[in-house]
């Protein structure tokens, strides 16, 4: 089947017709270039925002309290709202509820070591706090259910709290002094969301202990295993009307109990970006659309500059299926050889721009997602596809016209001078 | 080796019918020189394109070399031109952007011969044209009657039993025109036949044979003694200046 001489002449003939063959080809290269480009920023776009949304566990919920402010049950409004211990169990044996952490809040709080000290955040939680923030661990460990359990006196730091505080030294094992009470560093963090790491984590069992916060908590962070809107929509009425119930307060109520879905908000903004990304694809396709009837143009074109050498050749002796065989053939190499430039070209310079944009944002923005365009890279069978879209365009184009040139009596195709 | 027998054909020009050859018949032998002759329009260039297949006749008959030529797919009607005749063009039509070797070559290419051969036995055919040193030019590297002397090459490198050749001296200027005849008539002397067209009464003298088309018919077929007087008369015209 593979019949060298055949490709000899074909390769003979786009040696000889530079001209012809980069317009062929340029128009299909700069389709299938200008495509990848643009599904390429697509995707960055919206992997970069998905990406800022999974810095946290997209099942996340916060839930804080407040004052009422509506009359109910006979008590006055402006009554403030308090979670305690007990509401944390409450909390973890409603449906839906995959993982709870309380959380009581310390404000700012002096941290030393040795001669360095500093005011930082402190967050008292439980473990399953790192469901939630899905903070990554540079040293040791996050804080575990024994810590609670024992009320150990022991802190996670942020890594911008462990370099001002240790420098080079190591931290592991050492003690800081949170408001003078030694505490021990069992490990060091990141949260993925924020360019700023200046919040400790201790376990809120000793944090109310030592601290004086009695059975108080201030919050509640938990991870729901809602899939979509509806059901997680279901579970944050439950836990509302729970509360409400136990802690005596009308439902509507919303300054008493606040709370915060994650999912819902992510499934919003992912409908805009499936929008766009809709949008994207409309422009994608217009320009597919732009790069076949250019390349069927030229291939129109080629093929009427070519009805004399056509008629010669069926005048010496070739078939019609041979030469309509040698233009198509012709014209799939050169747009076969193009599409692949355009798409080695395309793909190259999103990879170069992710590159760049890694480089740049260097270690620290690997690990925090404050961008807002990741990966700008084109799913494979979506460039191959439309390459071969585009050759096949090409052929039908070249195909029409080469049949009607091959049909007409060689005279004919001789005749005009 | 060539019968026709009542050939006619019309050409549909919009809502006219152009009735262009009215009954044609003519035998022409293995070997023979002939010349189709006639003022514009009488049919010669149709004629010629029917004998050389690349056009077909809309009643009669054709026979070519014991064949009949009719109704062919176009797949079969090129193989017969490809072994059996060989054309040559007024306007040479050689293939702009080959060089002379490979514009001769190129019939062997349809005949299924590998490069390396056909364009050996191509180099061998433009050396009996004289055209050896040019082999590597391109067509408008070349002179008129350079060129025709390719197309003759590529009309012969077939091996074809005719050589078809359409005004094959109309671009050309008088001497460059002789000598593009004295090479057809050596083709003739190895035992092809060739039949041109021309409107040159000098060209066709240096034919054994001329048929004169008029309105689509055969006007008169000088040959022999006739031709003589044909010559005499006409080679008055060609003496040199």
């Amino acid at each position: 089947m593979f019949d060298i001489d055949k490709w000899q002449e074909i390769l003979a003939t786009i040696k000889k017709n530079k001209m012809r063959t980069f317009l062929t080809g340029f128009s299909v290269a700069w389709g299938i270039f200008m495509l990848m480009i643009l599904l390429g920023s697509g995707n960055g776009l919206s992997n970069g925002v998905a990406k800022n949304f999974m810095g946290d566990a997209v099942n996340a919920m916060w839930i804080w309290s407040g004052e009422t402010t509506i009359p109910y049950q006979g008590l006055k409004s402006g009554r403030p709202i308090r979670f305690h211990n007990d509401d944390y169990d409450v909390l973890q044996s409603l449906p839906g509820v995959e993982t709870v952490s309380g959380r009581y809040f310390m404000g700012n709080t002096r941290y030393s070591y040795g001669k360095e000290s500093g005011e930082y955040t402190t967050v008292t939680c439980h473990p399953e706090l790192n469901d939630v923030d899905q903070n990554v661990m540079l040293e040791g460990r996050y804080i575990n259910k024994v810590d609670i359990q024992e009320k150990r006196k022991v802190v996670v730091l942020g890594k911008d709290i462990r370099e001002a505080l240790f420098k080079d030294k190591p931290a592991l094992g050492e003690y800081v002094k949170v408001n003078n009470v030694p505490f021990k560093v069992v490990g060091v963090c990141v949260e993925p969301e924020s360019t700023r790491n200046r919040n400790a984590f201790m376990p809120v069992s000793t944090a109310q202990m030592i601290f004086n916060g009695s059975n108080r908590l201030h919050n509640f962070a938990i991870t729901i295993n809602g899939k979509t809107l509806e059901e997680s929509q279901e579970i944050e009425e439950n836990i509302r009307n729970t509360f409400s119930r136990k802690l005596r307060f009308d439902k509507t109520d919303d300054s008493a109990l606040g709370m915060y879905n994650k999912l819902e908000n992510y499934i919003q903004t992912m409908r805009i970006f499936q929008a766009i990304k809709i949008f994207i694809w409309i422009i994608g396709v217009g320009t597919l659309i732009a790069g076949i009837v250019g390349v069927s143009n030229i291939m129109l074109i080629v093929v009427k500059e070519r009805t004399k050498e056509i008629g010669i050749r069926k005048a010496i002796g070739a078939s019609p299926s041979s030469v309509i065989g040698l233009i198509l053939l012709e014209s799939i190499l050169i747009t076969t050889i193009a599409g692949y430039i355009g798409l080695v070209l395309g793909t190259g310079l999103m990879e170069l721009i992710n590159f760049m944009m890694v480089q740049s944002a260097g270690d620290v923005g690997a690990q925090q997602g404050d961008t807002l365009f990741l990966n700008p890279t084109v799913d494979f069978g979506v460039a191959v596809a439309s390459t071969v879209l585009l050759i096949v365009a090409g052929t039908i184009a070249g195909y029409i016209p080469a049949k009607r040139a091959a049909s007409i009596k060689p005279i004919v195709a001789l005749r005009d001078e | 080796m060539i019968k026709l027998t009542d050939i006619h054909k019309s050409y549909e020009m919009g809502s006219n019918k152009l009735h262009v050859l009215k009954g044609i018949d003519l035998d022409i032998h293995q070997g023979e020189f002939v010349s189709i002759m006639g003022s514009s329009g009488s049919g010669k260039s149709t004629l010629l394109n029917i004998l050389g297949i690349l056009d077909n006749y809309d009643q009669g008959s054709y026979h070519l070399g014991g064949k009949l030529i009719s109704n062919m797919t176009e797949k079969k009607a090129a193989q017969l031109r490809n072994e059996m005749v060989g054309f040559v063009f007024q306007s040479f039509n050689l293939i702009s952007f080959k060089n002379a070797m490979e514009n001769v070559a190129l019939p062997l290419y349809y005949k299924g011969v590998n490069r390396k051969k056909r364009n050996m036995i191509a180099m061998e055919y433009l050396d009996r044209l004289g055209l050896k040193p040019w082999a590597e030019h391109m067509p408008n590297e070349m002179s008129g009657g350079q060129k025709q002397r390719v197309a003759i090459a590529r009309a012969l490198i077939s091996k074809p039993q005719i050589i078809l050749a359409d005004e094959p001296t109309g671009a050309l200027d008088t001497s460059t025109s002789y000598e593009v005849m004295e090479i057809l008539r050596e083709i003739n002397d190895a035992g092809i036949t060739v039949i041109i067209v021309t409107h040159e009464h000098d060209i066709a003298s240096m034919t054994q044979k001329i048929v004169r088309l008029k309105d689509g018919r055969i006007d008169e077929v000088i040959l022999n003694g006739e031709l003589a007087d044909f010559r005499e008369r006409y080679s008055k015209e060609l003496q040199p200046v």
